[in-house]
C-alpha cells in the first residue's frame, strides 16, 4: 500500500515530462487523452489511499529512510484521510477541467498539458507530506505552475496584471513560509513535522516560535487569501482561463488553510497547548472577516468570474473558522466543506466558462436578459443549482459542513460566529442567484451603479463551438458531474461522524508523532453518530431564504421602489465604495497590505502567546 | 551564535519589501523579490553555521573534524533552483506586458479593479 503513496505525485510528474517531450510529434486528442487518463489515475490512487488510511496514517519513507531511535533523517509522506481527500478532489477537479478543455480550447499547445499535470502533482504532494520543507517545494510548485498558467491565454493586459499580482504576492508568501521552516529548523533540527513537534512539545513559548509560527500562518494565508491578504486571489482568478480556474477555485487557496491546520496541529500545538484562547480568537477573527468581506465583495461584481473570485475568499473565510475553532467537529465541517464547495465552485466556474461561449460574455449586466430562451434551460438550471448549493441547501453537502462548523462555534462558546456565518452564505449564495435571475429571466435593470465593472473579454461566439451538440455536452458534463459530488457528499452514509473521527485524529499530535517516528498505533478516537441541531435547519433555512429574498431584492428594487431616493441608497452606495476602492489593483498597495497584516499578527500573538 | 545575520536577513527582507511596495517598474519589482529572497539564505547558513568549522564534504576528512550543517546549505539550494524559475517566469510576463501594453509600469496598467 505505502507504494502507492509516492506514485500519486509521480504519474503526473513523469507523464508531464513525457508529453514534453513527445508531445510536438503527437496529435493533440492523444495528449490530451493521455492527460484525461493520469488525472484519473491519480483521483483513484488518492481514494484508494483515503480508504487505507481510515484507522492509521500510510506512511512512506522514501528510499526506505526510517526512523532510528524515534529520529527521522529521511523525508515522509504521511498521508491521512483529509489530506488524501483533498488530493482526491484535485484528480477529479483536473479531470473535469480536461474533459472541458476538449471542447473548450480551439487549439491548445502540448505545453499546456505539460503544466496542468505538474500543478497537479504539486496540488497531490502538498496535501500528503509529512515534511516542512518537502511541503516548501511543493508550494513553490504548484504556485509557479499556477502562474504561468493564469497567463496562459492573453487577450489583454489584464490577464497579466492578474498573473503577475497572484506571482508577486505568493512569492512573498512563499518566502515567508520558507523563513518560517528555517526557524522551526534551527529550533529543533527537525524538518519532519512529527519530530519538529515532539522537539517543540511542552517548551516554553518564545519569541522565536511565535515569529516561526506568525511566518508559517501568514504565508499560508497569502495562498489562502484570507483578508487583508486576498487582493491578489479576486484579480488572478477573474483572468484565468476556465480549466484553470476551476484548479484554482476548487482546491489551491483551501490547500493553504489545510495546511495551517497540518503545521500547527503536527508542529506548534504542543507547545502553544496553554495558550489555545489566543491561537483561536485570531483565527476566527480573521475568517469571520474573510467570510463577510469575501461575501460583500461578490455582490458588488458584474463580472462572474471574479464574483466567484469573492465567493472562494468568503467561503475560505468559513474553512478558516472552522479549523480556528480548534475543536474536532469545526475541522471535520471545514474539510467536508472545502470539498463539497470546491466541486460546486469547479461546477459553476466551468458553467461561466459555457456561458462565455453560448451567450459571449462573463459580464452579468452585458449578459442581462440573454439567457432567456429555453435552448438555455439547462445551463440556466445549473447556474441556479450552484447558487443555492452555495446558499447552503439542505441536506446538502454545504449544509451538513456548515453545520458542524456552527455546532463547533457553538460548544466552543462562539455562538456568535454562527449569523455571521450564515450572513456570509447569504451574500454568496444571493450573488449567485441575483446573476441567474438577471441573465436566465431578464430581471431586474441593465445598469447597476452599485457594480464594479471589469474589461470584458472580446466577444467571440465561438461559432464552432455553438452549432455542434455534440461540443456542448462535453462542454456541460463536467460541470455536472461536479455538482453531483459537492451536493452529495452529504448523502453518503455516516460521512459526519467519519469526518469528525478522523478529524480528531488530525489534532492528536502526540499520537501522530508516535505514529510516525515510533510505529505505535494511538487508540482510535470514538465514532459518534452525527445528529442535526434544530439549530441546525433552521440557520440552514434562513441561509437558503435569506439569497433567495436577497437576491430578489436587488433584482426588483426598482419595482419595489425601495431605495429609489437617492439618500437611502447612499446609505448602501457610500461603505460599498470605500470597500471596492481598496482593491485597487496595484501591486505596490497589496504588498504594503501583506506587511500591515504579518505586523497584525506579530503584536496579537507576539502580546498573547508569551 | 550571532545575532548579526539575522538584523540582516531582517534588513534585506524589510528593505526589498519597500522596493516591492513602491516599486514603479515590473523589472525592478521583480529584483527586489530577489532582494527579499537572499534574507532566506542568510537565516537558513546562519543556523547552520558553526564557529571553526569547515565545509561539509566528508572525503578526505578524519570523522570527528567539525563541519558546518549540511542540510541547510541542501536547503539555500533548493530555494534557489525554485525561485528562480519564479523570476524567469515574472521577467516573460514583463515582456509580454511590454509587448502588449507598451508599458511596464505597474500604475499604468490597472485594468483589474474594485
Amino acid at each position: 500500500m505505502t507504494t502507492l503513496v509516492p506514485l500519486t505525485v509521480a504519474v503526473p510528474l513523469v507523464a508531464a515530462a513525457a508529453i514534453a517531450a513527445f508531445g510536438r510529434l503527437s496529435p493533440a486528442w492523444i495528449d490530451n487523452l493521455a492527460a484525461t487518463a493520469v488525472a484519473a489515475t491519480v483521483t483513484v490512487l488518492a481514494t484508494i489511499l483515503l480508504v487505507a488510511s481510515a484507522h492509521q496514517d500510510t506512511i512512506h519513507w522514501f528510499s526506505g529512510w526510517t526512523p532510528r531511535h524515534s529520529v527521522a533523517i529521511g523525508i515522509a509522506f504521511t498521508v491521512d484521510p483529509i489530506g488524501a481527500g483533498l488530493a482526491a478532489l484535485a484528480g477529479a477537479l483536473m479531470t473535469a477541467a480536461f474533459i472541458f478543455s476538449w471542447g473548450y480550447f480551439e487549439e491548445v499547445a502540448h505545453l499546456y498539458y505539460t503544466m496542468m499535470l505538474i500543478f497537479l502533482g504539486a496540488l497531490a504532494g502538498f496535501a500528503l507530506t509529512g515534511d516542512l520543507f518537502n511541503l516548501f517545494v511543493f508550494f513553490e510548485l504548484m504556485s509557479v505552475s499556477a502562474y504561468a498558467l493564469t497567463g496562459y491565454r492573453i487577450s489583454q493586459p489584464g490577464v497579466l496584471q492578474g498573473a503577475i499580482n497572484f506571482a508577486v504576492t505568493n512569492t512573498i508568501g512563499a518566502y515567508m513560509v520558507a523563513l518560517g521552516i528555517a526557524l522551526v529548523y534551527g529550533r529543533t533540527g527537525a524538518l519532519n513535522m512529527a519530530q519538529a513537534g515532539e522537539a517543540l512539545a511542552g517548551k516554553r513559548v518564545d519569541g522565536l516560535v511565535i515569529a516561526a509560527l506568525v511566518l508559517l500562518t501568514v504565508g499560508f494565508l497569502i495562498k489562502a487569501g484570507a483578508v487583508p491578504f486576498h487582493f491578489w486571489l479576486s484579480d488572478a482568478y477573474a483572468v484565468a482561463p476556465a480549466p484553470v480556474g476551476v484548479l484554482l477555485t476548487g482546491i489551491m487557496s483551501d490547500l493553504g488553510l489545510h495546511a495551517i491546520a497540518r503545521v500547527y496541529w503536527d508542529v506548534f500545538s504542543g507547545a502553544t497547548v496553554g495558550h489555545a484562547g489566543a491561537v483561536r480568537g485570531l483565527l476566527v477573527g480573521v475568517g469571520l472577516l474573510t467570510a463577510l468581506v469575501g461575501g460583500v465583495m461578490s455582490l458588488l461584481q458584474s463580472d462572474l468570474k471574479r464574483l466567484l473570485a469573492f465567493v472562494t475568499i468568503s467561503h475560505g473565510g468559513i474553512f478558516l473558522v472552522g479549523i480556528g475553532l480548534l475543536e474536532a467537529r469545526g475541522l471535520a465541517g471545514a474539510s467536508l466543506y472545502v470539498v463539497a464547495d470546491g466541486a460546486l465552485k469547479g461546477a459553476f466556474f466551468l458553467a461561466v466558462a459555457v456561458a462565455v461561449i453560448r451567450l459571449g460574455s462573463s459580464d452579468e449586466l452585458r449578459l442581462h436578459g440573454r439567457g432567456k430562451h429555453r435552448r438555455y434551460l439547462g445551463l440556466g438550471l445549473l447556474f441556479a443549482v450552484c447558487g443555492l448549493g452555495l446558499a447552503a441547501l439542505p441536506p446538502f453537502g454545504p449544509f451538513l459542513s456548515k453545520s458542524l462548523i456552527e455546532e463547533a462555534a457553538r460548544s466552543a462558546g462562539y455562538g456568535f460566529a454562527v449569523p455571521l456565518v450564515t450572513l456570509a452564505t447569504v451574500l454568496t449564495g444571493a450573488a449567485v442567484l441575483r446573476a441567474t435571475g438577471r441573465i436566465f429571466l431578464g430581471l431586474g435593470p441593465r445598469r447597476e451603479p452599485l457594480l464594479s465593472a471589469q474589461p470584458d473579454e472580446p466577444e467571440k461566439g465561438e461559432p464552432e463551438a455553438e452549432k455542434s451538440r455534440r461540443t456542448r455536452i462535453v462542454l456541460l458534463l463536467p460541470a455536472v458531474a461536479l455538482l453531483v459530488i459537492g451536493l452529495g457528499v452529504s448523502l453518503a452514509p455516516g460521512i459526519a461522524a467519519l469526518a469528525v473521527q478522523e478529524a480528531a485524529r488530525f489534532q492528536d499530535r502526540a499520537g501522530y508523532a508516535n505514529e510516525v517516528l515510533r510505529g505505535q498505533l494511538p487508540p482510535l478516537p470514538p465514532l459518534v453518530p452525527h445528529v442535526y441541531a434544530a439549530a441546525d435547519w433552521a440557520w440552514g433555512a434562513v441561509s437558503v431564504a435569506g439569497s433567495l429574498g436577497l437576491a430578489a431584492l436587488l433584482l426588483l428594487r426598482g419595482r419595489l421602489r425601495l431605495f429609489s431616493r437617492r439618500g437611502r441608497f447612499g446609505l448602501v452606495r457610500r461603505p460599498a465604495g470605500v470597500l471596492t476602492a481598496w482593491h485597487t489593483g496595484a501591486i505596490g498597495d497589496y504588498a504594503a497590505w501583506i506587511c500591515a497584516g504579518a505586523a497584525a499578527f506579530s503584536v496579537v500573538w507576539g502580546v498573547l502567546l508569551r | 551564535m550571532s545575532y548579526l545575520p539575522f538584523a540582516i536577513a531582517g534588513w534585506l527582507f524589510f528593505v526589498g519589501l519597500y522596493g516591492v511596495v513602491t516599486s514603479r517598474n515590473y523589472i525592478h519589482l521583480t529584483v527586489c523579490l530577489t532582494v527579499m529572497q537572499s534574507s532566506t539564505y542568510v537565516v537558513l547558513l546562519a543556523i547552520g553555521y558553526r564557529n571553526g568549522a569547515t565545509a561539509p564534504i566528508f572525503a578526505g576528512i578524519s570523522r570527528s573534524t567539525k563541519t558546518v550543517d549540511p542540510v541547510v546549505q541542501a536547503l539555500t539550494l533548493t530555494d534557489i533552483v525554485v525561485s528562480v524559475v519564479v523570476v524567469a517566469l515574472l521577467l516573460s510576463l514583463t515582456m509580454d506586458m511590454f509587448t502588449r501594453a507598451k508599458t511596464v509600469d505597474p500604475d499604468e496598467v490597472r485594468e483589474l479593479s474594485g
